[in-house]
């Protein structure tokens, strides 16, 4: 028996603390000496994803003091003016987009990993394929139908879905905020997580509000047969009464979100938070912001650090930020790490319409109160004239990262790392 | 206690949600023949009803019709006629010592438990094949409304030679005389063994058959139906005499165990004697019985109330007695109880075309496992490799079974739940048990379909050629809009059919994306690399994986 699933088995670990020789193991979580012994610390851990759909700009988001007038010539149309840069303490080469003062405050708390140049050999620029390779984790030669979560969650959870849920795991593995259920988290046979079609409709299921506006249809008796479906399909979901439990548990405690309706990403967020310190058990959790694809009209044109890009950016720090504190209030945020991706970053030359076209690599954001703080590698080198063919190069293979989020923060032993991840990757020193 | 607790009493508690009363405003069209418009939303209504779903290619080709002309070729189209079941059963276990694998097993004489077992497997699924592989007609669709209707149950049959030529009995008579059923059926050896006519003699008198005759396949218990406890005791007498000869596989009438005594019956029949008759003469009694029952106006009334529950819709209203049912009644006896006159009419009608009325069925097992194969044109192994082909259905028909219709073996004599319990009807069909395996069905068909234990044959939708089917697939919204069309029983509002676009087939981009499913579906088209396929594949995996799901593909 492996010595995790001892634990499993043998201490209640939610309950009681687990102690080896009188210790306290939790108080040395953090010590490699004690991961060494056992991954029992990495027991609650949840890992949650951020997915900006569309590829998104880099550059305009973290951005190269040290090259900045190399910045400044590419893209001159849309370059952030030097004195808004967000600067970080520690840090003379990088800076943030204006709009990010949420990132920046957790980056000077030494809570943010800024991981440079991520990308992966021969990139590609495809939203549809880049994506796929973003979440199979392929190589870009292959074509992987499973997903590296999913694949993941099938060693963690062998046997779904007959044996589950079940008394040791009653909750979802992974839990998508979405339509469908992102492919990351697909497994050979089965999806390894479960979509909660949207905040409204999962709201609704909160206030046990019954479906009602059924006025489009062309007949009371089509909607009377599609109320009872419905209503049924929310009780069979197998999971549906432990995800309303915990979220009726808990109560979101940060007043740093903002109001309803203003951004989509904090909704998400706020649901997760709840479900979190709700106390379910699920592993990973994946949300999406759209709208990352800025050919044109990237920003204002009076105001470089104004429009459509800042106000993404501005939707993405201010709910991390939040998401952070509501945790921390909720007393799990040692609990929770985090992580944005995009399927690409773009060109470094601006376009003649205000945007930027499809690129190669981009930074990650990693957060989390167990986040070694500050930046990983270096800024991008930017060319003195940049041509249109110039991209960010790569620096880490976003499969590094997940190398060490599985392997550190979600104890997956070194044997089982390679055949989740298919091929051997780095890792990178992303916890404290 | 009333109905309605008893009934709710006998679902497993808590599992499926309080159903609303259903009052609705009633429908004002009546039977005047409906002809306009003729669209597609009609065409796929019409077709979802008297078929299984509504394939592409099937609107396209009745699109150039008009109702009527529609209805007709439906009905007069001459089902084809196919080859019996075969052993496709002999294994280490088993060896049919008589048939040869591949040869049909209708004519022979050595059933034994385990063969007996084999060949209404073999039968189910060849049956199922039947309405996989249906041609342009209404007579699949007619079969099962009928084995719904004469229900028998293989289980309790357990004679596969005698369950096949029941089913054929189904067949010859789906579009034909009702009342010839009915004596057919009556004396048919499955029916026999059944309802226990097969011992049903003077000496010991077996009153099932007479009493389900009565109640469940002509008189019906609808509210002007009055026979009597008499009157089932004294149709029982009738019957007597009808024996199963084992070896010739055929019924016989032995006048010896025939009761030639007169039989009264009551008021509700006026007060008839039917006369006995001695002697081989002794079973010319099925006529009188027979034209004594169908002189009854109600035998025309149940029979096209339980054809507008099959076809239209649950709730019979007064409004929808007087206006639909009676004169529908009314043409049936006109016409003899010639069974076509009446589908037409109905059929063709501007009430069955309603908008009220579309989508307002939740498909049956049988349907939603139907519908799908031949929407998708999901292709079978061929009759060559006849294993294969057998062990195909064979996995459709236990797909069926699981979601709670096993045909062959509905729950008892009444036929399916669904089609008669007040006032949930089709609502029975889903549940907190079944609804997750249909959604499984649907789910695996799409991301992985289904292998053949012999020879791997891959059974599943090519999620491709049917986006190539529908009209613009490289424009994500028509890609969408059609889909919507032809699967979902229900319209699916804008903004969610935009929700679905963005989210699934954009993977979120915003904006002018748009082209970007355009891009990717023309390199495919023009350059169908390896990777092309993937990313276009899985996009239309997610999207059909989320189209199915919805409650909307449970309704037709």
């Amino acid at each position: 028996m492996k010595r995790r699933t001892f634990f499993k088995y043998t201490v209640p670990s939610i309950v009681a603390p687990v102690f080896i020789g009188g210790f306290n193991l939790r108080a040395f979580a953090a010590s490699p000496l004690v991961q060494a012994y056992s991954n029992s610390s990495t027991e609650g851990n949840v890992l949650v994803l951020i997915q900006l759909a569309g590829g998104n700009d880099g550059l305009n988001m973290v951005i190269p003091v040290d090259y900045y007038s190399q910045y400044f010539n590419a893209r001159k149309n849309i370059a952030i003016e030097e004195n808004k840069i967000l600067r970080l303490s520690g840090n003379d080469t990088t800076g943030l987009h204006p709009s990010m003062t949420g990132i920046q405050n957790l980056y000077n708390d030494g809570k943010i990993s800024l991981v440079q140049g991520v990308s992966y050999p021969a990139p590609n620029f495809s939203h549809f394929k880049a994506t796929d390779i973003w979440l199979t984790g392929e190589d870009s030669s292959e074509n992987i139908t499973t997903g590296w979560l999913g694949r993941y969650l099938e060693k963690q959870y062998p046997g779904y879905p007959e044996h589950y849920p079940n008394p040791q795991m009653p909750d979802p593995f992974a839990i998508q905020i979405g339509s469908v259920v992102s492919p990351a988290l697909q497994g050979h046979s089965y999806p390894m997580g479960m979509a909660i079609s949207n905040p409204e409709s999962f709201y609704k299921m909160l206030e046990d509000h019954q479906d009602g506006n059924d006025d489009h249809f062309n007949s009371d008796r089509v909607a009377d047969q599609l109320s009872y479906l419905r209503q049924l399909s929310e009780k069979t979901d197998a999971y549906a009464g432990v995800i309303k439990q915990a979220a009726k548990k808990s109560k979101t405690l940060s007043a740093k979100y903002e109001d309803k309706g203003k951004n989509n990403l904090s909704e998400q967020l706020k649901i997760v938070a709840r479900l979190i310190s709700g106390g379910l058990q699920t592993k990973v959790y994946v949300v999406n912001i759209g709208g990352f694809d800025t050919h044109a009209g990237q920003t204002v044109n009076t105001d470089t650090s104004k429009g459509k890009h800042a106000q993404l950016l501005e939707n993405l720090s201010q709910s991390i930020e939040a998401f952070m504190d509501d945790l921390k209030l909720m007393g799990v945020d040692d609990r929770v790490m985090g992580m944005t991706f995009s399927e690409f970053g773009r060109r470094i030359k601006s376009n003649a319409s205000g945007g930027t076209d499809h690129g190669v690599a981009a930074p990650v954001i990693v957060f989390g109160k167990k986040v070694k703080g500050g930046q990983i590698g270096h800024s991008p080198i930017i060319p003195d004239s940049a041509t249109v063919n110039d991209n960010v190069a790569m620096q880490y293979d976003f499969r590094s990262l997940y190398a060490s989020i599985l392997k550190d923060w979600l104890g997956v032993d070194k044997d089982a790392l390679s055949s989740i991840l298919l091929h051997n990757f780095d890792t990178l020193p992303l916890l404290a | 206690m009333t109905r309605r607790d008893i009934f709710r009493s006998f679902l497993p508690k808590n599992e499926s949600p309080e159903w609303r009363d259903v009052s609705f405003p009633d429908i004002e069209s009546g039977l005047e023949t409906y002809k306009k418009p003729w669209d597609e939303s009609a065409v796929r209504h019409l077709l979802r009803r008297t078929q299984f779903g509504a394939p592409v290619a099937e609107v396209e080709y009745f699109k150039k019709y008009s109702a009527k002309k529609a209805v007709e070729e439906l009905l007069n189209t001459v089902p084809v006629n196919a080859a019996p079941p075969i052993n496709n059963y002999n294994d280490d276990k088993v060896t049919d010592e008589q048939v040869p694998l591949g040869q049909t097993w209708v004519n022979a004489t050595n059933n034994s438990g385990m063969l007996t077992a084999r060949r209404i497997r073999s039968y189910k699924s060849w049956w199922m094949m039947q309405m996989i592989t249906q041609n342009r007609s209404i007579h699949e669709k007619m079969v099962l409304f009928w084995h719904n209707h004469f229900a028998t149950q293989t289980a309790t049959v357990r004679h596969p030679q005698f369950i096949y030529q029941h089913n054929l009995l189904l067949r010859k008579y789906a579009l034909g005389n009702f009342k010839e059923m009915t004596k057919a059926i009556t004396i048919d050896p499955a029916m026999l063994r059944y309802l226990n006519g097969a011992s049903n003699t003077k000496k010991a008198p077996d009153e099932n058959y007479g009493r389900e005759l009565q109640e469940l396949f002509t008189i019906g218990k609808g509210p002007g139906s009055h026979y009597t406890e008499g009157d089932v005791k004294a149709a029982a007498r009738v019957l007597t005499g009808y024996k199963i000869r084992p070896l010739m596989q055929d019924t016989a009438f032995d006048p010896q165990r025939h009761d030639d005594g007169d039989k009264q019956f009551s008021a509700f029949y006026g007060n008839a004697i039917i006369k006995g008759r001695s002697g081989k003469d002794g079973e010319n009694e099925l006529d009188d019985l027979l034209n004594m029952i169908f002189d009854q106006q109600e035998v025309a009334k149940f029979i096209c109330r339980k054809l507008y529950v099959f076809f239209v819709y649950s709730n019979i209203t007064p409004a929808i007695e007087k206006n639909i049912i009676s004169p529908l009644a009314d043409v049936f006896r006109k016409h003899n109880y010639e069974i076509k006159p009446v589908l037409e009419k109905l059929l063709a009608s501007k009430h069955f075309f309603d908008m009220a009325n579309r989508g307002t069925i939740i498909k049956s097992p049988v349907e939603f496992i139907v519908s799908l194969c031949r929407e998708y044109n999901v292709s079978f192994p061929s009759e060559q490799n006849y294993l294969s082909r057998y062990d195909a259905f064979e996995f459709m028909l236990l797909r069926s079974a699981y979601m709670q219709q096993n045909i062959g073996d509905p729950p008892n004599v009444a036929g399916w739940q669904a089609y008669y319990e007040s006032p949930a009807f089709y609502k029975l069909w889903v549940n907190s048990d079944t609804l997750p395996k249909r959604n499984q069905f649907s789910d695996r068909m799409v991301l992985f379909g289904y292998k053949t234990k012999q020879q791997s044959d891959f059974v599943g939708i090519d999620l491709i050629a049917f986006a190539k089917s529908l009209p613009s697939p490289e424009n994500p919204d028509m890609l969408i809009q059609g889909s919507v069309q032809y699967l979902l029983g229900a319209d699916l509002p804008t903004d969610q059919q935009q929700f679905i676009k963005t989210s699934i087939l954009l993977s979120n981009l915003q904006d002018m994306a748009d082209h970007y499913w355009t891009n990717i579906w023309t390199s495919y088209a023009q350059n169908p690399t390896d990777e092309n396929k993937t990313i276009v594949e899985t996009k239309l995996k997610q999207l059909y994986k989320y189209l199915m799901e919805l409650p909307e593909y449970q309704l037709c």
